[in-house]
């Protein structure tokens, strides 16, 4: 099939390739990229795992094309860190607060988390779980996970997280 | 000791072992996006399989024309069963004594039954391929219902057992039968219902469902013909077990076979089998000389790859008139699908379900399963339970809730009075268990307490008081489950797989600087191996559990074991830590005794050292023993700091738990609001109490998911309805309750560090808890027993049935 040449930037960097017109983007940035942290749970929009962050929306990388991605601006987990290699607070969020287990839908999550708290820097519990019910989880039961948002939103914001009693 | 000198506390806590809060250390990967799973593996040239699936559930397969996908651009090969037959694995043997089609050969017997393998030089060549295969059916008439897969005139489904009168588990009765299993002491049992007072008797259905972990299974094979080695990365819960077994049906020698199971996301039991993608990726990587990937997707998951439960249990009770029970009687339709795939211990057909009388004392119990062939898919697993755990916690529980009803008794109460006492421990069940610890009076007394259950028994009694005046159309539920689960398969004397004895394995090696590597033969999908291992060994040698990494998954380095599910990683391999831990402090002790010049029984382990007794400035850290092991051991002692032990376990564990739920339905719309899920669970000794309250959530999750609403539904022409999340319920966030956890701690007496597991308990007592809360509500409209799920859908079918709703 001929293939098309297309360009993006992704965590920064200008990446260019050749691909199939029906490439999924997801495909292009796990195997053209090699870029794994994205991942595939299901491929029909369901479970989230593939959740980048493109031109400043949330989006699931296996329902969108390369192509369509052409000259777009994407963020993958591998954008998340801060620039010195720490944990960015978001990732610290959902160790501190034991938000994964088998981690395998984390990259999506925080993908969505972070475009959340970038909307809403001080959401609810109830935005948050509504903010994060396009991406589902298989271990944790969620309750971490939104307390890992919640720590990240204290963190942004400068003030001190507290847990909620049970 | 002057003020720097760190307190036995600060000491202590250094290590980070038992019962510490331990953050993960998997997490500094994952939430980069560092985790290396299986589709992440690429190896040179590699190539990418997909199969053509049967659309039919039971057909003749005519033919199959490959020619026209051979055509296509990027396609290498098309393999058939009669490819497979010419390597002699056209069919593989399951881990439950049957055989299983690794491709179709003569007919399909489930919808999306693999039919053909493409390979192809990318995964969107070999897609384009399986559209082109041409395969001619004769659709055959599907059996769907397994309550007629013994009726006379019932399909044949499986031709190759044509004329077999008995299989793996003794005679059939029929050729869509696979086995019968009877446990207990029937004529005592008949008896006691003969004399009962009070009798139950319900058809309880724990309907079939399916693990899905968010990844799907997957494997890459690579076999090098210059050196004949078959290297195979796959999402294996116990990789050692499938070295083994594609060594002896590959004809293999072992040691030329490598697995290795990276990073796996989520198992929950659905990785546990073998299934006939590693079959044919191995084999085409032979055929191609090439690594060869197979990842399955979602629809393929969900209705190809080991379901779970699938239990119709039919479930009496002999009573006294002041419900002590007296006799339980169970008879159970297992439908197994296409193939008997269950992943259970050789000796137990139907798994654990013999712990059916759940934390009762029951006097006599009998229960018989019938196994039967349906044209579903096969591979019943432990799916987040020891082996069919889950089912007969659900019966026990559901028929404990009848019968109280039928006695109007209080179900917390009827419990109380009927509960194993602690005295009784270790207690012999009337089907065969011995069960090890427990104080499940304490427990249950806690969770009524802690919940303030008989405010909510009050409170339910106004609210139904108001819905019979009218004035609201909401009923409530409690929904009460008490929960022994059996769990550490196990002891050899009664739990192998296909011959292998079901122990498992740790291996210590501590480096000179007081840094060490454990390698175990369990593996994790998500269970914090990693942290809670060197947690177990931080305390029992006395060096920082940072200072210990864990290492899983790699049959080249790890010691022989079977791997990590039905909660018996803890119970298991944990002990086999602890024991190898010992046998290094043992060790370590001879030498602290040489260098600090005394004998070794005048030391005593304090903390993270050896010290002299009496003379408590005289100590030797572990950490300057592991340097000494490398330059200054006794005379005559060999060098090094290493263990491994084999831990063959004495006996099972028995963890348990008492749960509440509180929940609102409204009768017009069916609509439920878990208002309240309180869970308290005793697994013995903690390792991490963080990682425990982690595995509750996600456990209860999965339960709230099984319970209301999740289910693999077959249409009655054999075509799966629930093949994707679309249909099949995965809950969100939104959906989801909030859980409160509480625990109370009854070591295991036999377990060298008191600890039971827990991964599964919250499914087990989770299921029962939320669907005794929805019977619960609905029976004072005088229904007994409402059939799982428990979706809005169903609700509002009961509340009309009941007379409810107009
Ligand atoms: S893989 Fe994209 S949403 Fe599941
Ligand atoms: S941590 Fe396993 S799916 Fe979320």
């Amino acid at each position: 099939m001929a293939k098309t040449h297309v360009t993006m930037k992704v965590n920064g960097a200008e990446v260019e390739g050749l691909v199939e017109p029906r490439t999924l983007l997801v495909h292009f940035i796990r195997e053209n990229l090699g870029m794994t942290g994205t991942h595939i749970g299901c491929e029909t929009t369901h479970c989230g795992a593939c959740t980048v962050d493109i031109d400043g929306m949330s989006v699931k990388s296996c329902t969108m094309f390369a192509v369509q991605a052409d000259g777009s601006d994407i963020t993958t987990v591998e954008g998340m860190a801060n620039a010195d290699g720490t944990l960015s607070a978001l990732q610290e969020g959902f160790r501190m607060m034991h938000g994964l287990q088998c981690g395998f839908c984390t990259p999506g999550m925080i993908m969505r988390a972070h475009r959340l708290l970038k909307e809403n820097p001080s959401p609810s519990e109830q935005e948050i779980r509504m903010g994060i019910s396009g991406n589902i989880c298989r271990c944790t039961g969620y309750q971490n996970i939104v307390k890992a948002i919640q720590y990240a939103s204290a963190k942004i914001n400068g003030v001190e997280f507290r847990e909620a009693a049970e | 000791m002057n003020d720097m000198t760190p307190t036995r506390e600060q000491r202590s806590a250094a290590l980070e072992g038992m019962g510490c809060k331990r953050k993960r250390v998997e997490d500094i990967r994952f939430t980069q996006g560092k985790g290396n799973y299986v589709d992440d593996v690429k190896l040179p040239g590699m190539l990418h399989g997909d199969f053509v699936r049967s659309p039919h559930p039971h057909a003749r397969v005519k033919k199959i024309d490959d020619s026209e996908a051979l055509k296509v651009p990027g396609v290498l090969a098309v393999i058939t069963a009669e490819t497979l037959k010419t390597v002699n694995l056209a069919w593989m043997p399951t881990l439950a004594g049957d055989v299983q089609m690794v491709l179709a050969d003569g007919k399909v017997l489930f919808q999306n039954q693999e039919v053909a393998f493409v390979v192809a030089t990318d995964r969107y060549a070999a897609d384009d391929g399986i559209n082109k295969v041409i395969v001619e059916y004769e659709p055959l008439p599907p059996l769907v219902d397994p309550f007629k897969s013994m009726d006379k005139d019932a399909p044949v489904l499986r031709e190759d057992l044509a004329g077999k009168t008995s299989g793996a588990h003794g005679p059939r009765k029929h050729h869509n039968h696979i086995f019968e299993w009877t446990v207990g002491d029937k004529e005592l049992t008949d008896s006691a219902f003969n004399k009962a007072e009070v009798t139950i008797k319900e058809m309880i259905s724990y309907h079939r469902t399916h693990p899905s972990p968010l990844e799907t299974c997957q494997c890459v094979c690579s076999f090098d013909k210059i050196k004949g080695e078959l290297t195979i990365y796959g999402t294996f819960q116990a990789p050692h077990v499938i070295r083994t077994v594609v060594s002896l049906i590959a004809k293999l020698p072992e040691q030329k076979i490598h697995v290795i199971a990276p990073d796996i996301g989520g198992g929950f039991g659905n990785k546990v089998g073998a299934y006939p993608g590693y079959i044919c990726a191995a084999v085409a990587s032979i055929v191609t000389g090439k690594p060869v990937k197979w990842v399955e997707d979602r629809i393929e998951n969900l209705t190809a790859t080991s379901f779970a439960r699938d239990y119709h249990m039919t479930t009496e009770i002999a009573a006294t008139k002041d419900g002590k029970v007296t006799g339980l009687r169970v008879h159970v339709l297992a439908d197994h699908g296409a193939f008997d795939a269950c992943a259970d211990p050789s000796k137990w057909p139907a798994g654990f379900f013999n712990i059916v009388t759940g934390s009762y004392d029951f006097p006599t119990a009998h229960l018989a399963v019938d196994g039967v062939y349906t044209n579903k898919a096969p591979g019943g697993v432990a799916y987040r339970c020891s082996f069919r755990v889950t089912e007969a916690a659900y019966c026990i529980e559901r028929a404990m809730d009848i019968l109280a009803q039928k006695l109007n008794m209080d179900p917390a109460e009827l419990r109380l009075k009927n509960f194993i006492k602690p005295e009784q421990f270790p207690y012999h069940s009337a089907l065969g268990w011995e069960y090890d610890s427990g104080d499940y009076h304490t427990a249950m007394r806690k969770m009524m307490e802690t919940t303030g259950y008989a405010a909510l028994r009050k409170e339910q009694a106004e609210k139904r008081a108001a819905f019979a005046r009218g004035e609201t159309r909401e009923i409530m539920g409690l929904g009460v489950s008490f929960f022994t689960e059996i769990v550490g398969a196990g002891p050899s004397k009664n739990c192998d797989i296909l011959g292998i004895a079901m122990f498992d394995s740790c291996e210590i090696r501590m480096h000179p600087t007081g840094a060490g590597i454990a390698r175990m033969g369990t593996k994790s999908q998500g269970q914090g191996h990693e942290t809670t291992w060197a947690q177990i060994i931080a305390t029992e040698i006395g060096i920082p559990a940072d200072n210990i990494m864990v290492e899983e998954g790699n049959t080249d380095t790890a010691p022989y074991g079977l791997g990590t599910y039905g909660s018996r990683s803890t119970p298991v391999a944990g002990a086999a830590i602890a024991m190898a831990a010992r046998k290094i402090k043992a060790k370590a002790q001879m030498i602290a005794a040489y260098k600090l010049e005394v004998h070794e029984d005048d030391l005593e382990f304090d903390i993270d050292g050896f010290r002299v007794k009496g003379l408590p400035e005289k100590f030797m850290s572990m950490k300057d023993i592991c340097w000494a092991a490398y330059n200054s051991v006794p005379p005559g002692m060999e060098p090094g700091l290493e263990a491994v032990s084999y831990y063959d376990p004495p006996n099972m564990t028995y963890p348990f738990g008492a749960y509440l739920c509180v929940m609102d339905i409204d009768v017009d719309t069916g609509v439920y609001k878990v208002r309240r899920f309180y869970a308290l669970d005793d697994c013995g000794t903690r390792i991490n109490p963080m990682i425990i309250e982690g595995q509750v959530h996600g456990g209860l999750t999965e339960a709230f998911a099984i319970a209301m609403g999740q289910e693999i539904r077959y249409d009655d022409t054999g075509n799966v309805v629930t093949g994707s999340f679309m249909d099949f319920f995965m809950p969100t966030a939104v959906e989801t309750p909030h859980w409160e956890t509480d625990f109370t701690v009854t070591p295991s007496p036999h377990h060298p560090i008191g600890a039971k597991g827990v991964g599964e308990s919250p499914n087990v007592g989770g299921v029962p808890a939320f669907s005794n809360a929805v019977n619960d509500a609905f029976s004072f409209l005088g229904s007994t027993h409402i059939q799982m799920p428990h979706d809005f859908w169903r609700n509002w079918k009961a509340a009309k049935a009941l007379g409810a709703v107009a």
